[in-house]
């Protein structure tokens, strides 16, 4: 690999222990992967923020103690608990000290605690063009499917590493010749009510995930008018159910304005079309609760916005979360701080639903909360949340949460394509 | 007489043990319980073995960015594979062992084998990984 000066003096520890270990590591990668050579990102999103392991903490400790810094704006993903409110969330003491063991080293490495898996909606957000480091499965796949950033889908650790020396190896979806569609898959037979309702996305999603794999595809059919919160939640679910890093969706994000932008001119290896069939079928496959009793309801998968919120506010005027239902809103602490500021948040408080900030809700502390079925709005969660936890779980949109919410049962409305 | 296969090295480093093979993919977070090495996904063909000391071949990974720090788990406590075997190695699956060397000092000898030559591995043999020399030797005669 072809290594600039200044990239040997770091090597050879000029420019101290943690820079050096971090690019040693960014090359060996970069060797395996056939990059030729490395590239400046201009920001960094750390995806070893969730307390999981003691390595991870460990390894977040190592790095200050050999003098590591962010050598770049660098923001933090979920963490496993909300940092303010973990009495009320039951977070057990043991885990609440990993986790701010693990702030203390990001925050001295000079992160920006954000503390959030929806960075593009608030904080450091890249623009169209721009190379980013990213990890987060669906943070990637929105920075580089909707807002047209460019990152790698970055694991555990390298994300970090990347963040000290500010530099990646030059290959994958930062170049253009990684960037164009290979599949075209066309959503076929909805009416305009069903493309208008924000519960269809999800599920594309996950249908989007399972048909393109690792390979970039362009979604046709979408209306240009969709809500950003919609493919919000269209990115997270392609992420749980394919490792897609990149899509396009056609005649909305930047790099698809027509088929020739994103084909490259070329006819696409492999066509499929997503039916109205075909998302109730998925809607089926997700669906794992057996009766209609729900006593957890999470919505905030990936982090809600602002936008989100005054959606909810309409829902649950004049309601009452049912006294058996843990309803929860996952947020981020820069959101939480808009919604302070309005009446909003006082009036969401006294309906009986609790607003988290920081957490993932897939991390929720399983050892202090017996569940027996939960709901959401999000078909990342519900695909998550009943493989690696056992909780079955419904799935519907953000009125039929509040509904079972406030019930106790699920309610599943009839959705426009069923 | 051994049969020695030739591959491409992924991570530096030579060990020795029994092989653990499976035709089907792994995801370490969620697949794999970082405290005990056992796979713990119901739906996988080894659920329920254990990949501590053991040469473990998997076609490829799948699965969360978290892999990466499963495998950086393995190592600290104890409960890592001896070598892997891969087909293809995608970039998060790699980091692990990676990071591991560089920041750690601990080694996870990693290889890729050609398909044809991955299906010449079978549970319960003693093979060598020997990274450095890109190959792998599968020892005593073939039952």
């Amino acid at each position: 690999m072809h290594l600039s000066d200044e990239e040997k003096e770091i090597l050879d520890g000029g420019q101290g222990e943690a820079r050096r270990l971090a690019l040693a590591v960014i090359v060996e990668l970069g060797e395996l992967f056939g990059a030729a050579e490395l590239m400046a990102v201009s920001q960094v999103h750390i995806d070893t923020t969730v307390y999981m392991v003691d390595s991870g903490v460990e390894f977040a400790e190592k790095c200050v103690q050999l003098g590591g810094r962010f050598a770049v704006p660098t923001s933090l993903n979920a963490s496993a608990i909300d940092h303010f409110r973990w009495q009320e969330y039951r977070v057990p003491p043991e885990l609440l000290e990993k986790c701010r063991r693990l702030e203390n080293a990001y925050v001295a490495m000079g992160a920006s605690p954000t503390w959030t898996c929806a960075p593009y909606q608030q904080g450091i957000i890249p623009r169209f063009g721009q190379q980013i480091a990213w990890g987060e499965s669906n943070a990637i796949a929105f920075a580089n499917s909707i807002i047209g950033a460019r990152t790698n889908r970055y694991g555990d650790l390298m994300d970090i590493c990347a963040g000290i020396v500010g530099r990646v190896p030059r290959f994958g979806l930062h170049l253009d010749e990684n960037r164009r569609a290979e599949l075209a898959v066309s959503l076929e037979g909805f009416s305009q009510d069903a493309l208008a309702a924000d519960a269809l996305y999800p599920l594309v999603g996950f249908l989007l995930g399972e048909i393109a794999g690792d390979r970039v595809a362009v979604l046709q059919g979408v209306p240009p008018d969709v809500k950003i919160d919609a493919l919000k939640g269209l990115s997270a679910a392609a992420a749980s159910s394919g490792a897609v890093g990149l899509f396009h969706v056609l005649g909305v994000t930047p790099e698809a304005q027509n088929l020739q932008m994103c084909l490259g001119g070329k006819k696409p290896k492999a066509t499929y079309v997503i039916t109205p069939k075909k998302v109730q079928e998925a809607e089926e496959r997700l669906w794992t609760a057996k009766g209609d009793t729900v006593d957890m309801v999470a919505v905030g998968c990936p982090h809600f916005s602002f936008a989100e919120f005054i959606e909810l506010g309409r829902l649950m005027a004049g309601k009452r979360v049912h006294d058996s239902v843990a309803f929860w809103v996952y947020t981020s602490r820069a959101v939480y701080g808009w919604l302070e500021n309005c009446r909003l948040l006082e009036s969401l408080k006294n309906s009986g639903l609790l607003v988290l900030t920081d957490a993932c809700p897939l991390q929720y502390p399983k050892k202090t909360w017996d569940f027996s079925a939960a709901f959401s709005n999000s078909a990342k969660f519900v695909n998550y949340c009943y493989s690696q936890t056992g909780l079955p779980v419904g799935y519907g949109s953000l009125a039929d949460c509040v509904e079972s919410a406030v019930s106790g049962k699920i309610s599943r409305r009839r959705l426009p394509w069923r | 007489m051994a049969l020695t296969l030739n591959g491409c090295k992924i991570a530096p480093g030579r060990a020795r043990g029994e092989l653990l093979v499976t035709a089907e993919p792994i995801s370490f977070w969620g697949g794999v319980d970082p405290a005990s090495g056992r796979i713990i996904d119901p739906r996988h063909e080894l659920f329920g073995q254990e990949v501590c000391g053991k040469v473990l071949a998997f076609p490829y990974g799948k699965g969360s960015s978290t892999t990466s720090l499963i495998i950086l788990e393995l190592l600290r406590v104890g409960k890592a594979p001896a070598a892997i075997i891969n087909v293809h190695t995608e970039p998060i699956l790699a980091t692990g062992p990676v990071v591991s060397r560089i920041f750690f000092g601990w080694s996870l000898p990693m290889i890729t084998l050609a398909e044809k030559d991955f299906k010449c591995l079978s549970t319960g043999r003693q093979v060598v990984v020997d990274a450095d020399s890109r190959m792998v030797q599968i020892e005593g005669e073939a039952p």
